[in-house]
């Protein structure tokens, strides 16, 4: 790992004038993707602010039903916390399904957020990327790429979003709340991750002076009926193939509210709202589910090795929001 | 360099670390405590497991200088019912996984004793879920044994969950 200054920043004004006075800085938060990367010299920051002993760890509830999440809040804290269990039990779940118990201690929400791809060629720095190196090229379309994406690729990288916590917030139309010297915005957590295009180096809509300060998390009913799963290589500590977060509620027999997205599959946490344009007023019926999965997965590129992920996502999706019925055919 | 304090099983140490060295480094190459191993040095292991004021991370990815007026617990700090039963239940061929087990076994007794769920909890439980032998190996899915030791290890850590 390369040297840099480090500062542990005391309060959030600190943090915001440090890392504007410095143009190669990093916010350090619990450090598990941002010290790989640095050991792997893909990240070389010459200086470091370590934010975790600002103020940002606390999980409040909102006026009005939703919940204020701090950026600081670690994983394993939110996805155990009773307000989220209760209210959004998918974001729970797809915060338990990604990485470590250990991980998770130390992970941060918006470090979480802000977290980079998992392709191979990204890490391996004696091979192209031109996330890692705008205009060298991608090694992925023509080498290794069974874990990228299918959904948002451009012909510059395929890399897959890693998150799991990500495709939950974007499912539940989470908003991120971000804060510089210039002031304070927030920002649709589906409008956070931006589409690799020409520019897959540029990843999310944060502009190098911000910081995540929080996220928001809208009331929404049908929320309380909600559910993640993960298809992956190994039964746990893997990051996904395919994931699906669903919220669903069914009346008299039809869809009032449907909300999907996807993980292990987009090149940014995918919101399926093809699939839920569909399922809107449908019948609740697997039939009906597996067309709205389709539907979204129409624009799929499979490539050699991940082609099988766009059938697996469709039967993955159909499953997900099947097992949300009750045996009845509505919801709790 | 900076000068971090770091309780390290009970005692206060006082070191000069460049902000760059991990706290695994920190333990095994500064303190000279190599119970603590280094596995993959990248957070796929879990060989690096210690306790941070009680909570268990992989101090490969934690910088030394993020530890500041911390207490940590590392192996060489600890002496409960596991190990014996690691021993007892054969969780172990090489060992070098045994120490970030044990430190991971602990805290997710812990863990799970507060109600924490785990990813195959079902949603709707309230109350903390019965530690199964499906929960235990999801809990410990963050500590790799390339000996494959991981019946014992299940074993050894569902003896002791249940006195």
């Amino acid at each position: 790992m390369r040297s840099f200054a480090y500062l542990s920043a005391p309060d959030i004004d600190t943090a915001l004038h440090a890392v504007s006075a410095e143009p190669n800085a990093k916010f350090l938060g619990g450090g598990t993707n941002l010290v790989d990367l640095m050991r792997e010299e893909i990240e070389q920051p010459d200086t470091v602010i370590d934010i975790t002993r600002l103020p940002l760890a606390e999980v409040a509830e909102l006026p009005g039903g939703g919940v204020r999440v701090g950026a600081l809040v670690r994983n394993s804290h939110l996805a155990a916390h009773p307000l989220i269990r209760e209210r959004y039990p998918v974001l729970s779940q797809a915060i338990l399904h990604g990485a470590s118990g250990q991980l998770r201690n130390m992970a941060t929400v918006g470090g979480n957020l802000l977290q980079r791809t998992r392709c191979v060629y990204f890490y391996d720095t004696a091979s192209p990327c031109n996330k890692r190196e705008p205009g060298a090229g991608c090694a992925a379309a023509e080498g290794f790429h069974r874990n990228t994406a299918v959904l948002g690729t451009s012909e510059h990288c395929l890399a897959a979003h890693p998150s799991d916590m990500c495709v939950a917030l974007a499912a539940l139309d989470a908003a991120v709340e971000v804060r510089s010297v210039r002031g304070v915005r927030r920002i649709p957590v589906t409008d956070f991750h931006r589409l690799p295009g020409a520019t897959p180096h540029v990843e999310s809509d944060l502009a190098p002076d911000e910081l995540v300060t929080a996220v928001e998390i809208p009331p929404l009913r049908a929320a309380a009926n909600s559910r993640y799963r993960k298809v992956r290589d190994r039964a746990s500590y893997a990051f996904a193939l395919v994931s699906v977060a669903a919220a669903l509620e069914v009346e008299d027999g039809r869809v009032r509210t449907a909300r999907l997205a996807l993980g292990g599959v987009g090149t940014r946490p995918w919101r399926a709202r093809e699939a839920e344009r569909v399922l809107a007023d449908a019948p609740a019926t697997e039939e009906a589910f597996d067309r709205a999965a389709e539907a979204e997965l129409a624009a799929a590129v499979g490539r050699p090795d991940n082609a099988f992920k766009i059938d697996l996502a469709r039967r993955t999706v159909t499953a997900v929001l099947r097992r949300l019925l009750t045996t009845d055919g509505s919801t709790p | 360099m900076v000068e971090v304090r770091i309780r390290v099983n009970g005692v206060e140490e006082v070191l000069d670390v460049e902000p760059r060295v991990s706290l695994l480094d920190t333990l095994r190459e500064h303190l000279g405590m190599t119970g603590t191993k280094k596995g993959c040095d990248q957070g796929a292991c879990g060989a690096c497991t210690v306790l941070a004021d009680g909570e268990r991370i992989n101090s490969c990815l934690a910088l030394a200088v993020q530890y500041d007026g911390r207490s940590i617990t590392t192996i060489e700090g600890i002496d409960h019912p596991l190990q014996e039963a690691f021993v007892r239940h054969d969780g172990l061929q090489c060992g070098y996984c045994t120490p970030g087990q044990i430190c991971s076994a602990i805290a997710m007794l812990d863990e799970h004793a507060r109600g924490a769920p785990s990813a195959v909890t079902e949603p709707a439980a309230t109350a903390a879920p019965e530690l199964t032998g499906e929960e235990i190996r999801e809990r410990m899915s963050g500590n790799l044994c390339r000996c494959g030791a991981y019946n014992g290890i299940a074993e050894a850590i569902a003896e002791v969950a249940a006195r």
